[in-house]
């Protein structure tokens, strides 16, 4: 008796310990995190005000035009809406109200002529719309509702192949100086697409997979002034750069898992990054990402700011980005349901280099 | 081979609990009590649907959470996409209607508990969304915890029920059909949690996860649907362990203190303010005419007396889903079967227990 207790309880620890290795698998930080330096940050309280009876939903989406209003692409809770806010974050109106293309809110990104484009992986489109708010072109199609709703594929079923003209849950829109369109496509795809600015499909790059030109849910996507496509490989923890007609430039692979990106414009261009922490709110994963890096566009690391949280400062599941104006950020955030402005004070760099190695 | 073993030890361990603690019997005295008529007045155009949640803040402002209308599907490819389905009204301390909370919010799904915390913040637990939200006495929101699943594959992946010893879910922030709240005088955040995971997972008052305990079964520790939970004074956590028929007792770090296995299946526990604090505990009824029975005991599990019965009448109950009893006498009741909300004036002076209680002081 007392050999199969003893036995019981060495079975019970050994599936203890199985356990145990199983829940640890917490990726490592990132590898720029030990060494990076921090930039000091505020955040603005309440920066969105909100009519009385609107909620904002889940921040999937933030960008601002050149005038500073600000455009959010939210989850709402009978499908996705499109907020306008002026550049202090007073509600300004709704755009595309029940709109056929709108589902599940994913990118909303604004274009050098100040038209709003918006991505939804629910409806598998991608709308450009006026600055005044009316439709002016559409990229995909939403799948007809012909007989119901299609069956999911059993597991490791590999994907359709990619159509010129149709997304697989598309995730992310950029334009270059020429107008062309990239859009990152996405969930069920795993490819970069370009258009011509009339929506003319010019080609594209990407399968599932690993490898240089391959992806695993690219995620977000912009473009710098010299027409360049970064590309957040997020579940390959890579950033990658494409040259304008879609071949593999160079890779980054020291920020963590890139969730969003954005570029800033003028002369001297910044990359930021955001190794968001995942939306399950597994608190050991936190622990491990939720910082945004400042990179040079070569990939160098400028410097990193931000943690996981649901406080003022804190991140709970950073979407997308905003940095048209360079130390001051918007982060449209999942689980937290709002969107910060952040300003960054990155001259005071060193001293708080200083004060995070006497820590 | 060593399973009969433990299970021989386990059964014996419940049997001396259960005769430790007889089961309620008739010899429980009834509670008169009143219930006001039409309590809620609502604006013509809005009704209730089921009450799952009923709370009062300290101005005795009354909060429901209630299931109308219809959870709404809306289609992608082969995902389908789970949405509305839950409003939360705010009504003053006469029942008037005063304003809806979270109009068309992305979490209310499908309504399981409201309660207000000692701040007049308002947290909403849906079982549907497998989120709670914390709103700011204004009704903004201020915390969310959770995530609700993005979409639903098309079929449904067939979740089988929860296997024994299951349930503890990752040691993370994500619930699973949570079913009620509660705080600790510190401000930690206790959810139980719930339908689907067997646990309760503690949070700091920022939302941080610390720990989690608990798994699917019927030991010490364990739980069957933790359905309510409450804490006294002095921070005593009780977990209403609706499956197992018991009310468990915790520390703030989840040890078991005690288990109160006389009150039947508790659905929903509230526990009264005050320097002697009650607590209330019904045994609901899932069918219309089966018997309902609220308990009132002392926190140490001595029941004083009971009330109520199944019915559609006013006094009657149609499963008693939440209550409120900020007051020792005063005791709201949500119900599913009937769609609304009662205020119930006890009068406990004419029972026996409170003769005894106050001859005891």
């Amino acid at each position: 008796m007392k050999l199969r207790v003893l036995s019981g309880s060495l079975l019970f620890l050994f599936v203890a310990a199985v356990f145990a290795l199983a829940q640890q698998n917490v990726p490592a930080p990132a590898k720029a995190f030990a060494t990076a330096p921090d930039i000091a940050y505020d955040s603005v309280p309440n920066f969105l005000k909100l009519p009385t009876g609107t909620y904002l939903g889940e921040g999937i989406g933030v960008a601002r035009n050149s005038k500073g209003q600000v455009f959010v692409y939210t989850r709402g809770g009978d499908t996705s809406h499109l907020y306008e806010f002026d550049p202090n974050g007073s509600f300004v109106r709704e755009i595309g109200k029940g709109l056929y293309g709108f589902q599940m809110a994913h990118a909303v990104r604004v274009d050098p002529q100040d038209n709003i484009w918006v991505v939804d992986e629910g409806t598998d489109m991608v709308v450009k719309f006026t600055p005044d708010g009316r439709v002016a072109m559409l990229l995909g199609r939403r799948p007809e509702f012909n007989g119901g709703v299609r069956a999911t594929p059993p597991p490791n079923t590999p994907p359709p192949a990619a159509q010129p003209y149709r997304f697989g849950r598309p995730t992310d829109v950029a334009w270059d100086a020429a107008g062309n369109i990239f859009i990152s496509d996405g969930y069920t795809n795993s490819r970069v697409v370009k258009y011509d600015k009339y929506g003319k499909y010019i080609n594209s790059i990407g399968t599932k997979g690993t490898g240089p030109g391959e992806f695993n849910t690219p995620h977000s996507i912009q473009t710098d002034a010299n027409g360049n496509v970064y590309v957040a490989d997020r579940g390959n923890r890579r950033i990658q750069v494409l040259s304008n007609d879609l071949a593999v430039k160079t890779i980054y692979d020291n920020v963590g898992a890139p969730w969003a990106l954005c570029i800033t414009p003028g002369p001297h261009q910044y990359l930021y990054s955001s190794n968001s922490n995942p939306d399950n709110n597994n608190s050991r994963l936190n622990a491990v990402s939720g910082e945004i890096y400042k990179m040079e566009l070569d990939g160098t690391v400028v410097g990193k700011f931000g943690k996981a949280g649901k406080q003022l400062k804190e991140f709970t599941t950073v979407h997308a980005m905003d940095c048209r104006n360079d130390n001051d950020l918007l982060t449209a955030e999942i689980t937290g349901w709002r969107v910060q402005k952040l300003a960054l004070h990155p001259q005071v760099q060193t001293s708080s280099k200083v004060q995070t190695s006497s820590r | 081979m060593k399973r009969p073993l433990f299970l021989i030890c386990f059964v014996g361990v419940l049997s001396a609990l259960a005769a430790a603690r007889p089961v309620a019997a008739q010899s429980v005295p009834e509670i008169a009590y009143d219930s006001a008529p039409n309590l809620l007045k609502m604006p013509e155009d809005i009704y209730l649907g089921e009450v799952l949640g009923v709370s009062t803040n300290s101005k005795g402002h009354i909060f429901v959470y209630t299931r109308t209308g219809s959870v709404n599907v809306t289609t992608g490819t082969n995902r389908v996409f789970v949405r509305s389905g839950s409003r939360l009204f705010e009504f003053d301390q006469n029942g008037k209607y005063l304003h809806e909370i979270g109009q068309n919010l992305y979490a209310f799904v499908q309504a399981h508990a409201v309660r207000v915390d000692p701040q007049d913040n308002i947290w909403v637990v849906d079982e549907g969304s497998s989120m709670i939200v914390k709103f700011d006495p204004e009704g903004h929101v201020l915390m969310t915890m959770g995530r609700k699943p993005e979409a639903v594959d098309n079929p449904a992946r067939q979740e089988a029920a929860p296997a024994a010893g299951s349930g503890a879910g990752v040691p993370g922030d994500n619930f699973n059909g949570p079913s009620d709240v509660a705080w600790d005088a510190a401000g930690d955040i206790f959810v139980a949690d719930g339908s689907r995971n067997s646990r309760i997972a503690k949070f700091d008052k920022n939302g941080t996860f610390i720990k989690s305990w608990g798994t699917r079964g019927p030991a010490p520790g364990q739980f069957n649907v933790p359905h309510s939970i409450v804490v006294d004074a002095k921070d005593n956590i009780y977990v209403a362990d609706r499956g197992n028929k018991r009310i468990q007792v915790f520390d703030t770090d989840g040890n078991p203190k005690t288990q109160y296995t006389n009150v039947g299946s508790p659905w929903a526990l509230c526990i009264t303010s005050g320097a002697h604090q009650y607590l209330y505990s019904s045994d609901s009824n899932s069918g219309e005419f089966d018997n309902a029975t609220i308990y009132k005991m002392e926190l140490d599990g001595t029941v004083l007396g009971k009330f109520g019965a199944g019915g559609k009448q006013l006094k009657e109950f149609g499963t008693v889903h939440e209550m409120d009893c900020r007051r020792e006498n005063e005791v709201y009741v949500g119900e599913i079967l009937n769609w609304r909300v009662q205020k119930l004036t006890l009068h406990p002076a004419a029972g026996k227990p409170d003769a005894t209680r106050s001859a005891r002081k």
